[in-house]
């Protein structure tokens, strides 16, 4: 089933054109990269499909209804959560806080039988952010505020997630773990769009990438037939020295 | 060139670095690494005056340069590239550069180092009036680098420089650090592409919980079995 399709997407900053005529569709319980050259258009792109920016034209279908231009917070009720690339938390709120805000929030068609802090607690949980729960969210490492930030996220109870380089600024170990906590999260039945520059998270865990370039749609396949691909090596990946050659 | 001393920081209430000693002969490419929150940007800062330190010394061609203002070191010959490269985003590209000359020495050279700079950046020149915001994420990074090479430091640090890079502009990057020290720069990097520095790097130093745990030969910590299970996932 598809959750969300994007047809005929466009966006203009001023001259600048962010988004030009993109179309893709999602399946349910997909894990799908989204990668491209800086400034190819893969953050705006998900500012689009959260609602923080209004497409110029194009519809965007989310489980058959066009929510193209919806508020913010209308698109999270819908069920479509987000984490941003540099990383938007209070400060000196806790963890425990942040989590709760998500989960408070969130459009709870699926009721929990536990109370609100009973559900923090198991999210606290998944994440592996139990130890930290009373911690100033200020206080943790880059690599837990990541994981604060797709906690928030999964609080609010999404079916479709988009996570924006969660992976950026992570050691290869810290990697791999991110990668644990993104197939756990598939396991849930959510459905997972990813935009990455960390190539052997993409390689090993997507289903299917989509590659853009200069706002528009150059490439989309499987991860394997996405390395192989002229243009993308050319315009992306340059040559294969960056690839993982450990696996 | 530099030798950090038995250093400890402090931030607050928590301690980040403890006794922590490393060197930086000339000409070296020395890579730091270790997982997020080990202190590495700490080291770095206390470096460039940016923090005080508790006790510890940093000498730089021998003189002592902690508990400097940061505009003092970087007029000794020490320029830091942080990390996301941290621009005046409201300014172009050649005022950004601009501001790396500060120094007295550096600003009477500025036209000259601008020139420079962008030989090994030419996309800078096509971009010299352009406001930094607006720039993509390499493009910035590569900003960052020649501001940080306007001053015409004798040892540039560099925080994470290929922080949100997509793999293409990561090379190109690396392939500019790389090649500094032929240019006279020492090089002191941080990164998290823990495979690539050490490939490139002469020597590293592993940083877990504030502390040295492990230096040496950069090849030689790439074949290190605790190096390769910690840090590169293997």
């Amino acid at each position: 089933m598809k959750i969300l399709d994007v047809q005929g997407l466009k966006k203009k900053f001023g001259g600048l054109t962010a988004t030009a005529n993109v179309n893709f569709n999602i399946e349910q319980g997909e894990i799908v990269g989204l990668i491209g050259p800086n400034g190819a258009g893969k953050t705006t792109l998900f500012n689009l499909i959260s609602g923080a920016i209004t497409p110029d034209s194009g519809v965007i279908t989310f489980k058959g209804k066009n929510i193209a231009g919806l508020k913010p917070y209308r698109i999270c009720r819908e069920g479509i959560a987000r984490t941003f690339q540099s990383v938007k938390i209070f400060a000196k709120m806790s963890v425990f806080n942040h989590i709760l805000i998500g989960y408070l929030f969130g459009d709870h068609k699926n009721k929990a039988s536990g109370s609100s802090s009973e559900e923090v607690a198991k999210i606290l949980d998944f994440v592996r952010l139990s130890g930290m729960s009373e911690s100033r969210a200020g206080d943790l490492t880059l690599a837990n505020q990541k994981r604060l930030e797709v906690a928030r996220a999964l609080a609010t109870q999404p079916e479709l997630l988009l996570l924006d380089e969660v992976m950026a600024g992570l050691n290869p170990t810290e990697v791999a773990e991110t990668m644990e906590l993104v197939r756990k999260i598939r396991e849930k039945g959510i459905t997972v769009i990813m935009i990455e520059h960390v190539m052997k998270a993409i390689m090993e865990i997507c289903d299917r990438v989509i590659v853009l370039h200069h706002g528009e749609k150059l490439a989309e396949g499987k991860p394997e037939e996405i390395t192989q691909n002229k243009s993308v090596i050319e315009v992306y990946l340059g040559d294969s020295a960056c690839l993982p050659s450990e696996t | 060139m530099l030798t950090v001393r038995n250093l400890n920081t402090v931030h607050g209430k928590i301690q980040a670095l403890w006794d922590v000693s490393i060197e930086v002969e000339e000409g070296e490419v020395v890579a730091l690494v270790g997982a997020n929150g080990a202190g590495k940007t700490t080291l770095l800062d206390t470096i460039s005056g940016t923090y005080i330190p508790v006790s510890g010394s940093v000498e730089f061609q021998g003189q002592r340069i902690d508990g400097k203002s940061a505009a003092y070191i970087v007029e000794q010959g020490i320029s830091h590239v942080p990390q996301g490269g941290r621009l005046f985003s409201d300014m172009t590209v050649r005022e950004n550069l601009e501001m790396g000359a500060y120094s007295h020495h550096a600003w009477k050279q500025r036209t000259e180092t601008i020139e420079q700079v962008c030989q090994i950046f030419p996309r800078l020149k096509e971009r010299e009036t352009q406001v930094a915001s607006t720039l993509s994420g390499g493009e910035k990074q590569m900003v960052a680098i020649g501001r940080g090479l306007m001053s015409r430091p004798k040892l540039c640090i560099f925080d994470e420089p290929s922080y949100g890079l997509a793999p293409k502009s990561v090379m190109e990057i690396f392939q500019v650090i790389r090649s500094l020290p032929k240019q006279g720069i020492t090089v002191l990097i941080v990164e998290q592409n823990v495979g690539q520095v050490l490939e490139m790097a002469n020597r590293a130093y592993v940083l877990e919980n504030g502390r040295i745990a492990l230096q040496g030969i950069a090849c030689d910590l790439l074949a290190n079995d605790y190096v390769r299970k910690a840090y590169l996932g293997l």
